[in-house]
């Protein structure tokens, strides 16, 4: 047996499967976009009509909307997990057991979280108002039923889910920081806050850089928690590009106008990571 | 005798330097560390804690008492009720084999392609890896209508081979991206050896690299297994039938048609998450590395 024979008996198989379940179908979503298509009958080719469509849909920019602000919040409380890990790195007793517990959310199902979530965010018998009673708050709010409150209260759950994960990850980081600079930096008289900023942060940037890439497009294609918890509900106020997407094509059946928001979801994604790759780009890495 | 005198001072005074500046304000700070970090692992741990306890309860404790209220009579027939009753057993069930059998489809292409790229010398090495890698970029929901489009062609809609296909086909990457870093780590010496002897490339794939590579598969295992326990877009889409539906499809609807019965939807989530509660405890620190692992490489 030749070795490209060899070669291609040890790749092809992995190499097909992802070419035909992942490239061709991210291609033939913007395909598809240019169709009138029920999903069982005949596509007729109408052109961009589905993406000018698009374009006016107001409901497709208020999820666009929710999408970009579940981003936004999720990049902001990075800052808080950076803060966590650094307190954990910090010759902290028992910080082992303690980003394992703050793990644990995240090896859970979204499914799973959505529905404790939903008992959790009850009106009436869920935990988080009946604490809130115990306080002596009166009216207390019905959280996913308020269209004003809905995105803020699906953050909690994502939040809850995704914070251990990040932590691990800083913390991995902080502790891959050699022992030997920042001793050097103590016997300087170096503050444990000079130490933070000036030595363990600049270390660790480019991890800091996966996980802002990670949290914002994480959160673009955010679905399986806001499909259980709400539908996208009430009215609308907690629709996201992926649901609005899987509603128009499954529920409503409307494969074409589906593959066109697919497709919309996928140059975002692909946008705001070439985006983020370029505004943290620094011009040379801190090396000591 | 001076001289190691002195090193020791020295490494005492570092040692008690943080103290000498601490005094009572840094006792203080560090129990306020300890409190703020203590909140923050009870709001991880109590909704599960609190899960566990509504489980027990009859739905008049559920609504009556305080959320912090231990069960009274634990209900375990809540747990029996909802095995015996509905699919959920069959959802577990199925939930198992198919992960299991995504798992190993994964691990081993995964490994080939890990060993094609760290081992062989060829031209499109790079492209390869590289289509790989931006795999992990690509939002599945994108890929949803072609390829259910795609396995209704091939008349693989409800058929379990659509979801382990696609389970394999977007896990490849990340676990790539994981074996990566151990393959190129690992020292050659010992398949150099064996190509010297005129060792075929598949034994040595198989009986020298793959048995070295245990720890990093034992690893990409823990974490596929989690995420294909906890998958649900693809099943809740490719499949329609009881039959071949997982936990967390199943679940989804079963507590649906349990709006009010608190004890059963309590039940039923606990017996969706005790696998991966009890894989936690056993292998925690093999789960911790492989999610760290798999974003700081990249």
């Amino acid at each position: 047996m030749s070795n490209k024979w060899v070669i291609a008996l040890y790749v092809l198989p992995a190499l097909i499967l992802i070419l035909f379940l992942i490239y061709i179908p991210i291609v033939l979503t913007g395909y598809y976009g240019l169709m009138d298509w029920d999903g069982i009958g005949k596509k007729t080719f109408i052109g961009l009509e589905n993406y000018i469509e698009l374009m006016k849909d107001k409901m497709f920019w208020s999820s666009t909307y929710h999408s970009i602000l579940l981003a936004v919040f999720s990049a902001f409380s990075l800052l808080i997990y950076l803060i966590i890990s650094l307190i954990l790195a910090s010759k902290i007793k028992g910080a082992g057991l303690l980003r394992k517990i703050y793990l644990i959310p995240m090896l859970l199902s979204s499914v799973a979280i959505a529905q404790l979530w939903l008992k959790i965010f009850d009106p009436t018998n869920g935990m988080l108002n009946k604490l809130l009673e115990m306080f002596g708050v009166e009216n207390t709010p019905i959280w996913l039923a308020d269209p004003n409150l809905v995105l803020y209260s699906i953050f909690i759950p994502i939040v809850w889910q995704y914070a251990g994960f990040y932590i691990i990850i800083y913390y991995a980081a902080l502790k891959g920081v050699s022992d030997e600079i920042m001793e050097a930096a103590k016997i300087d008289g170096a503050s444990p806050f000079q130490i933070a900023y000036k030595i363990k942060l600049p270390l660790i940037l480019p991890v800091i850089k996966v996980t802002i890439v990670l949290a914002i497009v994480g959160s673009l294609k955010y679905f399986d928690l806001i499909y259980v918890m709400t539908g996208g509900g009430p009215n609308g106020a907690s629709e996201v590009i992926a649901s609005y997407m899987y509603k128009e094509a499954f529920k409503t059946y409307d494969f074409g106008y589906g593959s066109a928001i697919g497709f919309a979801l996928l140059v975002l994604c692909l946008v705001m990571t070439w985006i983020i790759q370029k505004l943290t780009a620094s011009k040379e890495n801190v090396q000591y | 005798m001076t001289e190691i005198g002195l090193q020791e001072n020295k490494k005492s005074n570092l040692v008690i330097s943080p103290k000498r500046k601490g005094g009572i304000s840094g006792k203080l700070g560090y129990t306020l560390l300890y409190f703020v970090l203590g909140v923050i692992a009870i709001f991880q741990i109590y909704p599960l804690v609190w899960l566990f306890f509504f489980s027990l309860k009859t739905n008049q404790e559920v609504f009556g008492l305080s959320p912090f209220a231990l069960p009274k009579d634990p209900q375990w027939i809540n747990y029996v009720k909802v095995w015996t009753q509905g699919n959920i057993s069959l959802y577990f069930f199925n939930s198992v084999w198919i992960t299991i059998v995504a798992v190993i489809l994964t691990v081993i292409l995964a490994s080939f392609v890990t060993f094609a790229i760290t081992r062989m010398y060829w031209k499109l090495s790079k492209l390869v890896l590289g289509l790989f890698m931006v795999g992990i970029m690509i939002p599945l929901h994108s890929t949803l209508i072609p390829l259910f489009s795609f396995f209704n062609e091939l008349k693989l809609i409800d058929n379990p081979i659509s979801i382990i296909l696609s389970y394999t086909a977007f896990n490849l990457p990340l676990t790539i991206m994981i074996l990566l870093g151990f393959y190129q780590a690992l020292p050659r010496e010992m398949e150099e050896a064996a190509v010297m002897d005129g060792c075929s490339i598949h034994r040595i794939f198989f009986q020298i690299t793959l048995p070295m590579t245990t720890p990093v598969m034992a690893t990409v295992v823990i974490i596929n297994m989690i995420y294909n326990w906890n998958e649900f877009v693809f099943v809740n889409t490719f499949i329609s039938s009881d039959k071949w539906k997982t936990l967390t499809v199943g679940v989804n609807n079963f507590v649906g048609q349990y709006l009010t019965d608190w004890g059963a939807i309590g039940a039923t989530l606990m017996i969706s998450i005790i696998p991966i509660l009890i894989a936690f405890i056993i292998l925690s620190n093999r789960i911790v590395e492989g999610l760290a692992a798999g974003s700081v490489k990249g």
